[in-house]
């Protein structure tokens, strides 16, 4: 290991917030004051980089616990706005996901689907503190002998709601295209036939896990902006994979790290979970990620300066390729071109669309920002770190 | 040949035109194939009503020229598609499906912006939209 000229430890930094003399800045900011004054320089001036993602992120849901009834109830099943919860857990707990559609919908009956509430809304419109049709169906015991429980709610006669997403924030994604003859819709949108469009996901150079491609700094523990409020990396996400094809930057070229989260959705808001409907697919969340990145050493100086030129990721063929589950890239490209709105693939120029919003991404990262230079925001240690590859010291 | 056209409009309803027959007369008279898509009579008696028209571009116009004879304010649909900004989370998904670029992305900002000078009325992005955002203002 190369000796590091700078040092600082999470304990400093924090004391730093507290006495108000912490310097912030986002992972686009970062990026001019490494190529100005290097990285060791930048190490000592800047304390903490944020970063930020908004996304339709499927793998979404939250736990609830509506209070136990009179007469009692165990809940075997539990519909919100009549859209189905998973009840399989104690008498009133319930886990609504972001991807569950609304019973009766028409789904892809009328293809393509319009998906016009589910999960994801539910969700929303919690957090909105709109009110919500509960409603439970028990088969009755000696000690829960309801049948049935109906009423109207909203997020504040909860007992307990929190957000538990367990894959979030995908470090890297691929972009899609359609080699067929035919519009097909998918969770990367609509495509157009002949490679008409290409969409992608993640917000580059702002994107969490590209500015610590080896997870130095994240891991269980660290406390992030989520939903518009606080929360925390609680695990590995699923499908967390550290060994794939990395950069001479360690950036992945393809999906890697990714994060379980979670934190308390009564003090989330709509601005940051927002209901998605994805047509021909399914319902989804938008969820808003902000995680800080701590400037231990330079190191952490020189990955949070990455810049989309030089993140990449592979073109995949979303009609036979990906549905057959045997996807070959078509070609890497850049988070520069994609986001410039045209890339090359094959010799054709293909015009490009986002999924994921890089408007909200970038208003996320300054809202951390501000959060931890009022103070109200403090870095979570990290008590246990991401799988990495890198070798058990991933220092 | 004749050139066939088919149009949404949208017409706009005074209390004063409640009671004159054009439905009737843009079928009988000038010979238009006509489809209600919306229509909502408002209490005092004004109101919207969207129309497909179709049928030759000659008696397309003419029928226009009635309408408009009559009083009544005619528009293009297209004028009638929003973009509600509250609801909008400048994701950029639209950018993909809209035809005619009126929804489009300003690369510093990265906000996407709809241009309704350039939007057609297809009304893709209605339903495309994952949020929502993109409205059809009939009332
Ligand atoms: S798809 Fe909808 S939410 Fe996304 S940018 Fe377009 S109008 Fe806004
Ligand atoms: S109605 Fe059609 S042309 Fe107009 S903004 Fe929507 S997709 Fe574009």
């Amino acid at each position: 290991m190369k000796k590091r000229r700078v040092k600082k430890t999470y304990a400093e930094i924090n004391e730093k917030i507290r006495q108000g003399r912490v310097v912030v800045v986002t992972a686009e900011e970062m990026i001019d004051i490494v190529e100005r004054h290097g990285e060791v320089e930048a190490a000592r001036r800047v304390d903490v980089v944020t970063t930020g993602t908004f996304s339709p992120m499927c793998s979404s849901g939250a736990f609830i616990n509506f209070g136990h009834t009179s007469p009692r109830i165990k809940a075997h099943r539990v519909w919100l706005n009549d859209v189905p919860a998973y009840a399989g857990l104690a008498a009133v707990d319930c886990y609504i996901g972001a991807t569950e559609v609304i019973e009766g919908d028409p789904l892809n009956s009328v293809y393509p689907g319009e998906f016009n509430y589910g999960g994801g809304h539910v969700i929303e419109d919690l957090v909105a503190g709109n009110v919500i049709r509960l409603r439970a169906e028990g088969y009755g015991t000696d000690c829960y002998p309801a049948r049935r429980f109906e009423k109207n709610i909203t997020i504040h006669d909860l007992r307990d709601a929190f957000l538990f997403n367990p894959r979030n924030a995908y470090q890297n994604y691929s972009c899609a295209v359609n080699m067929s003859d035919k519009t097909i819709y998918t969770y990367m949108g609509m495509l157009r036939p002949r490679m008409g469009n290409a969409n992608y996901a993640t917000s580059g150079q702002l994107s969490p896990l590209f500015n610590d491609p080896y997870y130095r700094t994240i891991g269980v523990g660290t406390r992030i902006f989520l939903g518009g409020g606080e929360g925390f990396v609680a695990w590995p996400g699923t499908q967390h994979n550290p060994h794939v094809p990395r950069g001479p930057n360690g950036v992945p070229k393809s999906g890697a790290g990714t994060i379980a989260v979670i934190g308390d959705l009564k003090k989330m808001s709509p601005r940051w979970l927002v209901g998605a409907s994805i047509q021909g697919y399914g319902v989804s969340l938008f969820v808003g990620i902000g995680v800080p990145i701590p400037i231990l050493d330079e190191e952490m100086a020189r990955f949070t300066a990455v810049k989309d030129e030089d993140i990449f990721t592979q073109v995949y063929d979303y009609s036979v390729d990906y549905p057959k589950g045997m996807v070959k890239s078509l070609g890497e490209v850049s988070y520069k071109e994609l986001r410039s709105g045209e890339i090359t693939i094959m010799g054709k120029k293909v015009p490009t669309a986002p999924l994921s919003s890089y408007y909200k991404a970038r208003e996320i990262a300054y809202i951390l920002k501000d959060w931890i230079e009022e103070g109200k925001f403090f870095l979570g240690e990290p008590q246990m770190r991401l799988p990495s590859g890198r070798g058990e010291n991933n220092d | 040949m004749e050139e066939l056209m088919a149009k949404k409009i949208v017409i706009h309803y005074a209390a004063e035109n409640v009671d004159q027959p054009i439905i009737y007369e843009l079928v009988k008279k000038h010979d238009l194939v006509v489809n209600i898509l919306k229509a909502r009579i408002l209490p005092r008696r004004d109101g919207v009503i969207v129309l497909e028209l179709s049928g030759s571009k000659e008696n397309f116009d003419q029928g226009i020229r009635y309408l408009k004879e009559k009083g009544l304010r005619v528009e293009p649909l297209s004028k009638s598609v929003s973009q509600n900004t509250e609801r909008c989370v400048h994701c950029g998904a639209c950018t993909a499906f809209c035809p005619t670029q009126a929804l489009s992305i300003d690369r510093e900002t990265m906000k996407v912006s709809f241009n309704v000078e350039k939007c057609n009325g297809c009304e893709v992005c209605v339903t495309a939209c994952p949020v929502r955002a993109m409205e059809v203002n009939l009332f």
